[in-house]
């Protein structure tokens, strides 16, 4: 284990978390509206795609980010006039969108395998930078993963503490009650879903763009799920969703990290970690029931449909 | 503007019709898609729905169809069990890799025994596979109320790793010259899922499809499971004062299709497919799930969209040689179906009505 510095982990988690997070605070926001949507992954590597053709054509990745969020909110857009004007199953709409986005991006992403993405620049901050240790763990990071944070922040604040945020829990808990109030739900849930697919549309540009930097036909690996799962393990909470997200990402860190070091661990176990990883905390939650099914938005997955 | 109004029972005629009108509602926009990717629309529609049956290949590319369409047919109807009570398995692919993993080392363990009862008891592995695959999400859902549409989702990615793992370790072909997979079963007599029908493309997974579709249609219009399956999806209430048990319903749903899948693995690998492969699975389970929907979750709807959908795959792949479509545009293809579909399923349950602003 002498190979493995915690600073250096520390600072790699934050990056490999940051896609997570992105797209699970995305799915937050949605699922506190009262929406289910399984098409994270779609959206997620949509926006992986979109956001790498534009960055490698413009030499721009902060336009790349621009796209990815465009692309990942036009396939949401997609999936809540299905659910939301035509009444579709949640659960079968999502997986569709999965299915869709993981054909499209590999259609859309064919000449661009092997490509490596422009550079982001990472961040130099005046003092904090240069602190001995904290310094290069928390301060020298691209600008992404202090957005992905900010934006969590800015999520707390907007369903705690803002009137917007409250009714659209509102309609999240009682859709018929929140209808009956003269809020059009309807409306505000396309509103949360279509933010849900920028937020998923960032995640993966942050995979093309920023982590490995290069594109390839399974960029995602199914982060999108893992995030879908972030959000269960959140209880619908931004801050337990960024805490989460870290201690999944320090899981997925170590593991890449053993295996560089050589621990008589076979590759295969180490590779498998993140999924069952996954598995264990969805179960490890269910067993602390109690609090989770307290806090799971009411009506969610269910279809609104106003009668009059 | 215009208004929905609940349909007090779902449309007859729309269960049927909107199918039918998301099949060419996918052939318009899928043509303006191929028309964008510089195709003629015409003949790129023509290759992929008719060519495989009567174009110059379809002496070969007819056995396709029955080859392709027996594996989608057994997990898709796996799966309208579970989709009907409102239980997502969605992790078939996982159950479809472990039941050809499952089924393949108990008959290699023998290798290279002389006879055909091996063929019986690796059928028997091959579903006990994909049972145990499917127990996990089952029994966890039961047992804690974990969500199974992600443990069976999660559980997908853990199979290609062991998948993997076999092919380049424990099943690998020791005279294989190093090169990972292991060896051919379909070569070898004793565990050869052969074509019974010379040119037909028929195998014993074909069979098991077809008798599948029989049992379920017999299951879900004659006997007392099939009914309590069907009134848990309509109402889980309903369904609990009527005494029927929702976790041993879970238990039996995600068995089902555990079990139906794993048989798909294993005669894709005894058969087709002949061997474990790092590449062995192609997404059968995920694109079952589209099979499902678009067969409306009935039994003689599964078998026809199946053989649609083994259709769009081998047109497909003619087109992307012939045309040089590339391969992920018949994934769209197939991802538009599911979407026209749910978009017009409104109509089987709603019906549009013209109401002027205001009145209401």
């Amino acid at each position: 284990m002498g190979g493995i510095s915690p600073v250096l982990l520390i600072a790699a988690l934050m990056v490999s978390a940051t896609p997570i997070i992105l797209a699970a605070i995305g799915e937050l926001v949605a699922e506190r509206a009262g929406v289910l949507n399984l098409g994270v992954e779609g959206m997620m590597i949509t926006g992986a795609v979109c956001g790498f053709i534009v960055a490698v054509g413009t030499g721009s990745p902060a336009l790349g980010f621009v796209a990815a969020a465009a692309g990942g909110a036009a396939l949401a857009l997609l999936f809540g006039i299905l659910t939301q004007f035509l009444l579709s199953n949640q659960v079968a709409t999502g997986l569709a969108l999965t299915l869709f986005g993981l054909g499209l991006a590999s259609l859309l992403g064919q000449g661009y395998v092997g490509v490596s993405a422009p550079a982001t620049p990472k961040l130099d901050i005046p003092l904090l930078s240069d602190l001995p240790v904290l310094g290069p763990m928390l301060f020298r990071h691209d600008p992404v993963v202090y957005l992905a944070l900010a934006l969590c922040a800015a999520v707390w604040w907007f369903l705690r503490r803002s009137r917007a945020g409250l009714i659209l829990r509102a309609v999240g808990e009682n859709h018929d009650a929140a209808h009956a109030l003269g809020y059009r739900v309807v409306l505000i849930r396309l509103g949360a879903i279509v933010f849900g697919g920028a937020c998923a549309g960032l995640g993966g540009a942050y995979l093309s763009l920023i982590r490995l930097p290069s594109y390839t036909e399974d960029v995602t690996a199914g982060a999108g799920w893992i995030a879908l799962a972030i959000v269960v393990f959140s209880g619908w909470r931004p801050g337990w969703l960024v805490f989460g997200a870290y201690v999944f990402g320090g899981i997925s860190v170590l593991q890449l990290n053993l295996q560089a070091a050589g621990v008589q661990i076979p590759v295969e176990y180490l590779s498998m970690a993140p999924y069952v990883i996954t598995i264990l905390v969805l179960v490890a939650l269910s067993t602390a029931r109690a609090s989770a099914t307290l806090s799971t938005p009411g009506s969610l997955g269910k279809p609104f449909h106003a009668a009059r | 503007m215009i208004v929905l109004e609940k349909r007090p029972s779902p449309s007859q005629v729309w269960t049927i019709g909107t199918p039918l009108l998301a099949i060419i509602a996918t052939i318009i926009a899928g043509g303006l898609m191929f028309a964008l990717l510089g195709k003629d629309p015409l003949v790129a529609i023509r290759t992929i729905f008719w060519d495989p049956l009567f174009g110059d290949f379809a002496s070969y590319s007819r056995q396709q169809l029955l080859i392709k369409a027996g594996p989608l047919i057994l997990i898709a109807i796996g799966l309208s069990f579970g989709f009907r009570a409102g239980i997502w398995n969605i992790g078939a692919e996982g159950q479809y890799i472990m039941g050809a993993v499952f089924g393949a080392a108990f008959g290699l363990a023998l290798f290279p025994a002389d006879n055909r009862l091996i063929f019986v008891a690796m059928i028997l592995f091959g579903a006990l596979g994909g049972l145990v695959w499917a127990m996990i999400p089952a029994l966890l859902r039961v047992k804690l109320g974990t969500n199974e549409i992600l443990v069976s989702l999660m559980l997908v990615y853990v199979a290609e790793v062991i998948l993997a793992k076999m092919a380049t370790g424990p099943l690998k072909n020791p005279e294989g010259m190093g090169f990972p997979g292991s060896r051919n079963l379909s070569q070898w007599p004793s565990a050869a899922n052969r074509e019974l029908i010379a040119g037909t493309g028929m195998h014993w997974g074909v069979i098991a499809a077809l008798v599948a579709v029989i049992g379920a249609y017999v299951l879900f219009s004659r006997h007392r499971l099939g009914f309590d399956i069907r009134l848990t999806g309509q109402s889980p209430r309903a369904a609990a004062f009527g005494g029927v048990n929702p976790g041993r319903l879970v238990l039996i749903c995600m068995g089902t299709s555990g079990a139906l899948a794993g048989l798909a693995g294993l005669f894709e690998v005894a058969g087709p497919a002949g061997q474990i492969s790092i590449d062995f699975n192609v997404g059968y389970g995920f694109t079952a799930i589209i099979v499902a929907f678009l067969g409306r979750l009935h039994p003689v709807g599964i078998l026809l969209a199946g053989l649609l959908m083994a259709l769009t795959y081998i047109g497909g792949e003619l087109a992307s040689l012939s045309l040089g479509l590339p391969a992920a545009a018949i994934q769209i293809f197939q991802g538009m179906l599911l979407f026209f579909l749910l978009a017009f399923d409104v109509l089987t349950n709603y019906r549009p009505r013209w109401k002027s602003r205001g009145v209401a």
